[in-house]
């Protein structure tokens, strides 16, 4: 079945990818610790405080979250994964993004030659009806369509 | 609504300095636009703070953008930064030293861009840049353009500047253009409380748990707390303000709390009082239920949960100097009592570089030496980014350092029983 949702752009792009899924605030310095620290292509989620997302391959994937948590070193964290090919393929908020997924989503817009697409506010629907595994379409003006 | 740039930021944004400036202005438009923001306002605080202390290996963007700013020429004000990540007097064996020097094998290299970008100098590493010993403490109602937390959100309540919840880089790009995105805690509005925190404790709640659980109950809105006051006789004195620091500090990494406010004690709910308050805030009564519900809520995530400590953290925010003195007091008093001459844990206590030389002059430090503390200005938390070291049993009584790690949380009280011989429930 088929669902589509809209939320407001922070960083346009279209894209479609695998749904990767955390109904809990995104700790992005505990997700990619390990992942940028040693190496692994894959960006195996680092966060033990996350059970939803821990050990699982975060890389191209397209992360459904409701907001990030944590560290201020959380946008330049992001802004590193995009840069090195580790990070999701694109970030979709439930909430209003956060000011610090914000830096890295805009830092990863102008500083890398991999931005993430980046919609936020698709509203609590949005995080109740996308489970990972699931595909999920981008569009340029916001749109977000799971299946 | 599209920002509205002032002929000079516009000229920037158009790459009359070149095509980095522009691209850091366009940084900072595209970060405000997506809170709303329709101006930029200047910085004026004389310093900034960065939150990147650590040439971790994996940050090799991070280098080359920094490689990209100092290529500007960009100079703007000086800062202050986060604690280093590495002291060979904190407890290493072999393996986890060798490990230090693989993971930080640009510590020289990264501390060379800081400083051609502005670092206040070699002993501004530390995350309680705000002391006087420092020399980075902003005047009230100076807009900033920091990272960390901690300093952060004691910059705003403590000492009444402004000040977003910026993420590295950010705060740098602020730094060196001299202006930030106007939004968010820059504006009164967003300085009012959506939060009412009643507290109702029958002895001056721990700093630390009051925080977590505020942190935890309000995310990232401003919190007006109530109760409080009555335990530091309505004044923002040296021991108030280190209890705000530890407060605050675990507000915003337990949750995400850039403001708060004290009923009669910090400075704009001393001005403004109630009318700080929103229309329809929420209510959160605390009590000493709800503190014990919330410090055994807290996962215990070591691999063996009745392990022996094999090592303790005290400062995470860095200690004051009042407080080293406060420890030493206290802990050479226990171990007297205990019939001790050493902690039976080896426990680090930290401070800021220019703390711990003042400290060192007094004589309390040497009594603190013999118990066998080590003094030192490391951030403990990139300490226990080692692998190797996060997997040794630690403790602390901060709830940062719990949060970011496998270290185990206990109140001061407990720390100080654990570290001198004495049994905790």
């Amino acid at each position: 079945m088929t669902k589509t949702f809209k939320g407001r752009v922070v960083v346009p792009g279209t894209i479609e990818a695998e749904a990767l899924v955390t109904t809990a605030g995104f700790n992005t310095l505990a997700s990619f610790q390990k992942a940028l620290m040693f190496g692994d292509k894959q960006a195996k989620c680092s966060d033990q405080n996350n059970p939803e997302l821990y050990n699982q391959p975060m890389q191209g994937k397209a992360l459904c979250l409701p907001q990030t948590i944590g560290s201020t070193t959380g946008g330049m964290i992001l802004y590193c994964a995009a840069k090195m090919n580790r990070g999701p393929s694109c970030l979709l908020f439930s909430k209003p993004i956060d000011s610090l997924a914000a830096a890295g989503a805009v830092l990863a817009g102008v500083w890398t030659e991999n931005p993430m697409p980046t919609i936020d506010s698709l509203g609590e629907e949005f995080l109740e009806a996308v489970k990972s595994g699931m595909t999920v379409s981008v569009g340029e003006d916001g749109t977000v369509t799971i299946r | 609504m599209a920002m509205e740039l002032t002929k000079e930021q516009q000229a920037l944004l158009d790459g009359e300095q070149g095509p980095v400036v522009a691209k850091v202005v366009k940084t900072l438009v595209m970060y405000g636009e997506c809170f709303g923001a329709q101006k930029m306002a200047p910085v004026t605080s004389e310093k900034g703070h960065l939150v990147t202390s650590f040439g971790l290996s994996m940050m090799s963007p991070v280098f080359e953008l920094m490689d990209e700013l100092i290529s500007a020429d960009l100079l703007g004000q000086p800062f202050s930064v986060d604690p280093r990540p590495l002291d060979p007097n904190v407890p290493q064996n072999f393996l986890q030293k060798t490990l230090f020097g693989i993971m930080y094998k640009k510590q020289a290299d990264y501390e060379a861009q800081l400083d051609k970008l502005g670092l206040m100098g070699g002993d501004a590493f530390t995350c309680t840049c705000y002391l006087d010993e420092v020399g980075n403490k902003p005047q009230e109602g100076d807009i900033l353009s920091w990272a960390e937390s901690s300093a952060v959100v004691y910059a705003n309540s403590v000492l009444g500047a402004r000040c977003n919840r910026n993420s590295g880089i950010i705060e740098l790009f602020g730094s060196l253009v001299g202006f930030v995105p106007y939004f968010g805690l820059l504006t009164d509005d967003g300085r009012k409380a959506t939060w009412v925190i009643e507290v109702d404790t029958e002895e001056r709640p721990e700093a630390q748990v009051l925080g977590s659980a505020i942190g935890m109950k309000v995310m990232e809105d401003v919190p007006y707390i109530k109760g409080l006051d009555k335990w530091f006789g309505g004044s923002l004195s040296g021991d108030a303000r280190d209890y705000l620091k530890d407060m605050g500090a675990a507000t915003a990494s337990n949750g995400a709390v850039g403001l708060f406010h004290v009923a009669n004690l910090t400075p704009e709910a001393k001005a403004q009082g109630e009318a700080l308050l929103t229309e329809g805030a929420q209510v959160y009564k605390i009590d000493d239920a709800e503190l014990r519900r919330v410090q055994e809520s807290y996962p215990i995530i070591w691999k063996d949960a009745s392990a022996k400590p094999k090592l303790c953290f005290v400062g995470c925010p860095h200690l004051t100097e009042n407080q080293l003195q406060e420890w030493t007091e206290k802990l050479t008093a226990k171990l007297k009592r205990n019939r001790l001459a050493k902690v039976v844990v080896p426990t680090v206590f930290t401070a800021a570089p220019a703390v711990v030389e003042n400290f060192k002059k007094t004589s309390a430090y040497k009594k603190l030496a013999d118990t066998g503390v080590v003094v030192s200005s490391i951030c403990p938390l990139m300490y226990m980014n080692n692998p190797l070291c996060n997997s040794k049993p630690t403790i602390t009584s901060s709830n940062k350092l719990r949060t970011y790690t496998k270290a185990r949380y206990y109140k001061d009280a407990e720390i100080l029983e654990l570290i001198s011989g004495g049994g905790v429930s």
